[in-house]
């Protein structure tokens, strides 16, 4: 069973693209008093196994909605999210946890590390959430291991025992990719990773970005209004006013730097 | 895990929280302190009220008694079967007292009491707490030679207190030298008598001519103060001594001297019986009341100046009996099993808490008042944790929409706060439990303390017969008052804790 699990991917990426994550129909607005605001008006989309998807549009398109919608943060007034074939939109509070905690890591624009733990402890934040206390003071060699090993990845492994309001914005940023991967996720979300970054900075993080899409095929969503930034992905679909605009629907073959 | 490595980071970090908890510390130490002192109190004046009454008190109605104390001890015995620990007959009678002073003969309105000298240490405490050594061993209504207590044996670090000086000569050395002062005295007016060959106006002048006077009237005219004493009385400490202002006492009398007593005979009409007797030891129970008004003397002695014995059979009258249980045994139950047996109109029998209900009473509602007072300052200190949590919450909503993000369930989220009260209930109540034991042990160097700064005496000896403050603390009320602090910081984490819980993630995220 195991073997034909590991060789499905595999062959998927080689040639025919896998729908790995889709849309159905998604519909969501958000209330303002008595007035509901349409966001999302009905978006149908895939993302394929190993691809760099960028999501790019204005501010207030909706986008970030869409990426909520598709990490299980939020629910659909309508439609349907699947991955891997299956439906999460409307699974029970518990499995959607437990989707974001194993299979789905996010970065966002303002990093999100949470201020009282050190940079080391940050990263290990998913492994915590996930583990009993016991089990996890069982495996915490391991963990730390793991979560030293990705800070020294993302070039910062000199950092661990700092707060992050002693780490530099693009720091924080790279201290984030390592927690978003401490559980090696399928899927990595990105809600515009670069937009609080100089543009060196950002270019370093999609750099990195890049280099994980690449050599360990993840899977990653990236929101952006910027259309350079957006330039990196493998695939972009844009969003306006609510729906889809396909500028470029076909798909280019693995960007490796 | 996270939720056990936030809490800590959070009561490391915020420092508000911290401060609100200093009124949960506060809370439990004074209910720890008050509960300490409030049950040191009731547990001293238990058991000296239990030592000095027994536990059963089986009384005549009849101030001149009923006879046959050996019947009445056989039948009780047989009603009460195993569980008799010891059993005394007594006589009870009010009685004036009158001893020489310096400045007169002073009269004292006191109890006076027959006991029988063998079974009456089996019924009450009454030995420990006399003044001789020898006759906290074995009670002797004899006069000693010397030897009684200078230190008062009961307290615990005797040097506390100013020693009893007075008491280094009292005995017989104290009996000789009044006596010689007497007989000196008595040679000397009769010279001065020869001498001004006028009427003798001593009679007045001299205070103890009184007594030569009572001698003749008793036929004891060949008595010698040197060599002999008169009955054996041991009296209530308080009846003849007082206490300073520096905290020493004065007595009025020691043992060696003679005292006389007047009381009423059990005859009809009463006569007054008067009698000398010479003070072998005073009895200090502690209990002011007790201490003030009880003398003791031997109980035939007292039964044959009372008339109440029947000169046919010898069949003594007594007006108590007292009954000590084995520890095991409730008091009240043998008390209803005596009332069912004995004629409520002849006999009043109770049980020592009975006699003291109103006293204990008090003390039990004065504590339960404070303990209610005081938890209220511990539920107060809960609205400030209330308050404060909610703080923090809307403080760490983006933090909480991260950790949702990051899969933390709603349950985690709320055990994060839950688990943050009740680490404040914890470390709250455990520094307010160090704090209240140390101020408990060190309670009377602080009342010492306070007492120097501000002149004023908190814990005045004379007033309560105490020599310090008494504590007790009682493990169980500790521990219901600590686990009663944490469940109040838990409940007041309770409502910030819901709410940090139905965060909604993608709100909590864009929340600056």
């Amino acid at each position: 069973m195991s073997e034909q699990h590991q060789t499905v991917p595999t062959t998927a990426w080689s040639d025919a693209p896998v729908e790995y994550m889709a849309t159905r129909g998604l519909f969501k607005s958000y209330q303002k008093g008595d007035i509901g605001i349409p966001v999302l008006q009905g978006i149908d989309m895939s993302v394929y196994q190993g691809e760099f998807l960028s999501i790019v549009g204005q501010s207030g398109c909706g986008k970030s909605t869409l990426l909520h919608l598709l990490g299980t943060l939020d629910q659909p007034d309508a439609g349907e999210v699947h991955f891997e074939g299956n439906r999460i939109d409307n699974l029970p509070n518990a499995s959607r946890d437990l989707l974001r905690n194993r299979h789905f890591g996010m970065i966002f624009q303002f990093y999100h590390l949470l201020p009282e733990l050190t940079t080391l402890e940050n990263v290990l934040t998913p492994a915590l959430i996930s583990e009993s206390t016991l089990s996890y003071w069982a495996h915490r060699r391991q963990y730390r291991k793991r979560a030293e090993q990705l800070l020294e990845m993302v070039g910062i492994g000199g950092r661990a025992k700092h707060k992050p309001r002693e780490l530099s914005g693009g720091e924080m940023q790279r201290a984030a990719i390592a927690r978003a991967l401490l559980l090696q996720p399928k899927v990595l979300f990105a809600d515009e990773p670069t937009g609080n970054l100089d543009r060196s900075t950002g270019e370093q993080i999609m750099q990195m970005l890049r280099e994980l899409n690449a050599e360990q095929k993840l899977t990653i969503v990236m929101v952006t209004h910027d259309a350079w930034i957006a330039e990196q992905a493998d695939r972009i679909v844009r969003l306006a006013e609510g729906r889809l605009e396909v500028t470029n629907p076909e798909r280019k073959p693995g960007l490796i730097a | 895990m996270y939720k056990i490595l936030l809490c800590l980071r959070y009561l490391r970090t915020r420092y508000i929280a911290l401060i609100c908890i200093v009124s949960v510390t506060l809370g439990v130490a004074t209910m720890i302190v008050v509960n300490s002192v409030m049950a040191g109190f009731t547990h001293e004046m238990q058991a000296h009220m239990r030592g000095a009454t027994g536990d059963i008190v089986f009384r005549a109605r009849s101030l001149d008694g009923v006879p046959d104390a050996e019947e009445h001890i056989a039948k009780i015995r047989d009603l009460l079967g195993s569980s008799v620990a010891g059993i005394s007959p007594l006589v009870e009678v009010p009685a004036l007292m009158y001893f020489e002073t310096s400045g007169g003969t002073q009269t004292r309105q006191i109890m006076l009491v027959g006991i029988d000298k063998a079974s009456y240490s089996g019924v009450s405490n009454f030995g420990e707490y006399l003044q001789h050594p020898a006759n906290r061993q074995q009670l002797s209504f004899e006069l000693r030679d010397g030897g009684y207590d200078v230190y008062d044996h009961q307290v615990e670090d005797p040097t506390e207190l100013k020693p009893r000086i007075q008491m280094q000569g009292a005995g017989w050395a104290y009996r000789r030298s009044v006596a010689l002062a007497k007989q000196r005295r008595q040679i000397y007016e009769a010279n001065l008598l020869k001498q001004n060959k006028v009427e003798s106006p001593s009679r007045t002048l001299d205070p103890f001519a009184a007594q030569a006077a009572a001698n003749e009237e008793v036929g004891e005219r060949d008595f010698n103060a040197f060599t002999e004493q008169h009955t054996g009385i041991v009296l209530g400490l308080g009846i003849c001594s007082y206490r300073n202002l520096d905290g020493s006492e004065t007595f009025q009398a020691l043992p060696g001297s003679d005292v006389r007593v007047s009381f009423p005979t059990a005859t009809l009409p009463a006569q007054i019986s008067n009698g000398f007797y010479t003070i072998t030891d005073f009895y200090e129970s502690k209990m002011g009341e007790l201490d003030a008004s009880y003398a003791f003397v031997p109980l035939r002695q007292l039964q044959a100046s009372r008339g109440m014995i029947d000169p046919t059979t010898g069949v003594g009258n007594f007006t108590s009996i007292r009954i000590k249980l084995k520890p095991t045994f409730d008091a009240s139950v043998a008390r209803d099993l005596l009332r069912n047996e004995f004629p409520s109109g002849m006999y009043a029998i109770s049980t020592w808490k009975d006699q003291q209900h109103p006293i204990l009473q008090a003390v039990q509602v004065e504590t339960l008042v404070l303990n209610v007072l005081l938890f209220m300052i511990v539920a107060v200190a809960g609205f400030g944790i209330l308050a404060i949590f909610y703080m923090i919450v809307v403080e760490k909503t983006r933090d909480i929409g991260i950790l949702k993000s990051l899969g933390a369930s709603s349950h985690g989220v709320m055990g994060i706060f839950l688990g943050y009260g009740l680490s404040l209930g914890v470390v709250g109540s455990g520094v307010g439990l160090a704090l209240g034991l140390q101020f408990q042990k060190n309670i009377n160097a602080i009342a010492h303390f306070l007492s120097r700064m501000t002149g004023q005496d908190f814990f005045d000896p004379s007033v309560y017969f105490l020599p310090e403050i008494p504590t007790r603390v009682d493990p169980i009320t500790v521990t219901w008052i600590c686990l009663g602090a944490i469940l109040i910081a838990v409940l007041a984490s309770v409502m910030p804790a819901l709410r940090a819980a139905r965060l909604d993630p993608v709100r909590a995220l864009r929340y600056e």
